[in-house]
């Protein structure tokens, strides 16, 4: 072996073939297992054209469906808002015992099957829970009525917005805020005009997955739905209803808007990441 | 600083390895609002821990409220239900629940559930690894879109992601119908299944392994090709040793989201009892018939499965930290 010169470039990257092959195999497989998915949706969506896609977004199961599910998620999203706030304000401003465990906890959901998450519901409020006979004799209905779709949307979403922000502020410190604090400035006053600005970013993107989460969960609705077309059904319910009816097309309309939902917020998600530098990237789930 | 599973997966950014740490031991002063203590001087560690109260006196205003509300909240909408849970199955009849668990069933739909998870895990750890490597390093057009596409199944609905696969991996589909003519069926078959679980749980290697390969100082590979290793031999010894924490916690988190994954998995399983019917399915299936014990039974395996998992993360995480701090 001829040991020539060296550049640092050299030594630090692969011959050309064997780049090129790299590339070639890692594009090959992003066309396959993520382009060629999403263009599906769209080509069997238009499969009979314009009108019939917007004829089956037109229908009324349909719109009751995108109804449901900006509902659900209207509800779900602003509370994880709040409590993503005041758990990160609790962690990241303050030190105590037992936060590991505490930060552990609020991440849970996010290890447990979706199928679990609306379970766990339906054995607390179902008829044969715990609470569901109360309940139901006070004429609460939970379990597959809407409220048993905002709990089990907001158990899934429950940690996007938290997680989001608790790095952040632990990076940010607490000077500022001690800073507003010692000029005068109250507690209100300075979570508004100090922490605030300083967390709007970031607030943003959580608050950006967490609602593309809540609107796109399946399972855990799935469980607590009880699939009542017009009344319970989200819009990925409706999908499936509509797959298992083999009315190809309009399943894939409906699905066809959430994958611009999910689309949309990728774009809004890149922004965010362009705006304030890479910090904030890969974290998203 | 956090023991999370999944709030700070990979380490946190630096350019050099003793500057993040520095960095890190700031943070850590600052917000325990302690000066720094330098290495000469520091106690015997059991006078720190008593010396040291539940919560140093701060002047921010709100602990109390803050986390009283965050504690009522989580009680309520994530304890509560689990803990719900767990009692329902420990209630249950000890010989019913081992029946439950053992019948051949729920073992063949774990065994499903948990092998196609791990198969997909491994798919992934090493394309995941390849589009990381690539992404970091190479330049070419569309770089960027592909780094953006690599997203894309965090943030597509799983209903959506399940019935795109099916129609394209479908006998009649543009993947489905050239696989056909070699023989090989994917949709409606177990293999379906670990092509959803190849889907879902991409992003989680390429973006555990993305920052630590952005790290790496360039200086150690240029110190290993002057030694006189061979690319090949410097990709092996040197790089992938330094990868490797990143790439368990990917590989484990990659796991632990496709053992529970059930959107995307049903359309393209075909839902076979026996063949393909994952563990989620099952006990879907189960609450249908009413058998809330049974399903209970199920649950209560899997979650113990995927908390035994998320310490396995933990772990994971903890040591290359240390593994990285040490370097």
């Amino acid at each position: 072996m001829a040991v020539g010169p060296r550049s640092a470039i050299s030594a630090r990257t692969e011959p050309r073939l064997v780049r090129w092959i790299l590339i070639l195999v890692a594009l090959l497989f992003v066309s396959t297992f993520i382009v060629l998915p999403l263009v599906t949706v769209f080509t069997e969506a238009l499969r009979q054209g314009g009108r019939a896609y917007f004829a089956a977004l037109a229908d009324a199961d349909a719109r009751a469906a995108i109804g449901l599910t900006l509902t659900v998620a209207a509800i779900a999203v602003p509370l994880n808002l709040v409590f993503g706030v005041l758990a990160a304000w609790a962690i990241a401003k303050f030190e105590f015992r037992g936060k590991s465990l505490l930060i552990t906890l609020i991440d849970l959901p996010f290890s447990v099957s979706p199928v679990i998450s609306g379970l766990i519901y339906v054995l607390l409020f179902g008829l044969q829970g715990w609470l569901g006979p109360f309940l139901s004799e006070q004429g609460f209905k939970i379990i597959f009525a809407v409220p048993g779709i905002v709990l089990a949307t907001i158990f899934v979403t429950f940690p996007f917005v938290a997680r989001e922000l608790i790095p952040l502020m632990q990076e940010q410190g607490t000077d500022e805020e001690e800073a507003a604090l010692v000029l005068g400035a109250s507690g209100w006053q300075t979570f508004w005009r100090v922490t605030l600005p300083n967390i709007r970013w970031g607030l943003l993107y959580g608050v950006l997955l967490c609602n593309a989460r809540a609107m796109g969960e399946f399972g855990a609705v799935s469980v607590v739905s009880g699939h009542i077309r017009g009344l319970t059904n989200t819009m990925p319910l409706h999908v499936e209803i509509l797959y298992n009816e083999y009315n190809f097309v309009a399943s894939f309309a409906v699905a066809s808007l959430l994958a611009l939902l999910a689309l949309v917020t990728l774009l809004l998600k890149g922004v965010i990441e362009w705006k304030v530098g890479r910090g904030l990237k890969g974290r998203g789930h | 600083m956090s023991s999370s599973a999944l709030l700070d997966r990979a380490p946190a950014r630096g350019h050099d390895p003793s500057q993040r740490a520095d960095a890190r031991v700031e943070t850590l002063a600052l917000t325990q609002a302690l000066p720094p203590i330098s290495a000469d001087e520091t106690p015997p560690r059991g006078t720190v821990v008593s010396s040291v109260p539940w919560r140093p006196r701060s002047i921010i205003p709100g602990f109390g409220l803050t986390l009283g509300l965050t504690l009522a909240w989580l009680g309520l909408i994530v304890m509560l239900p689990l803990v719900a849970l767990f009692a329902r199955a420990a209630s249950l009849d000890t010989q019913r629940f081992i029946d439950t668990v053992l019948s051949d069933r729920v073992l063949a739909a774990l065994q499903l559930s948990f092998g196609a998870s791990l198969a997909a895990g491994v798919a992934n750890a090493v394309f995941g690894s390849l589009l990381a490597w690539v992404l970091v390093r190479y330049r070419f057009p569309g770089r960027r879109l592909v780094d953006a596409l690599i997203d894309v199944p965090f943030a597509l609905p799983t209903a959506v992601a399940g019935i795109a696969l099916t129609a394209l991996y479908a006998e009649n589909g543009w993947l489905g119908a050239p696989l056909a003519e070699l023989g090989i069926k994917v949709a409606f078959t177990p293999v379906g299944v670990f092509v959803a679980l190849v889907f879902i749980s991409l992003p989680f290697v390429v973006r555990t392994i993305e920052p630590v390969l952005e790290d790496l100082s360039p200086e150690i590979e240029e110190a290993a090709a002057c030694l006189g290793a061979s690319r090949w031999q410097t990709i092996r010894r040197v790089i992938f040793p330094t990868l490797f924490p990143a790439l368990a916690t990917g590989f484990a988190l990659a796991f632990a989201r496709a053992v529970g994954e059930y959107g995307s998995v049903i359309f393209i399983a075909g839902n076979l009892p026996m063949v393909s019917e994952i563990a989620p399915l099952l006990i879907v299936i189960k609450l249908e018939e009413y058998a809330y014990g049974e399903a209970t039974a199920v649950a209560a395996v899997m979650l113990m499965i995927s908390f035994a998992l998320l310490l396995a993360i933990n772990l994971l995480q903890r040591w290359s930290r240390r593994h990285l701090e040490r370097r």
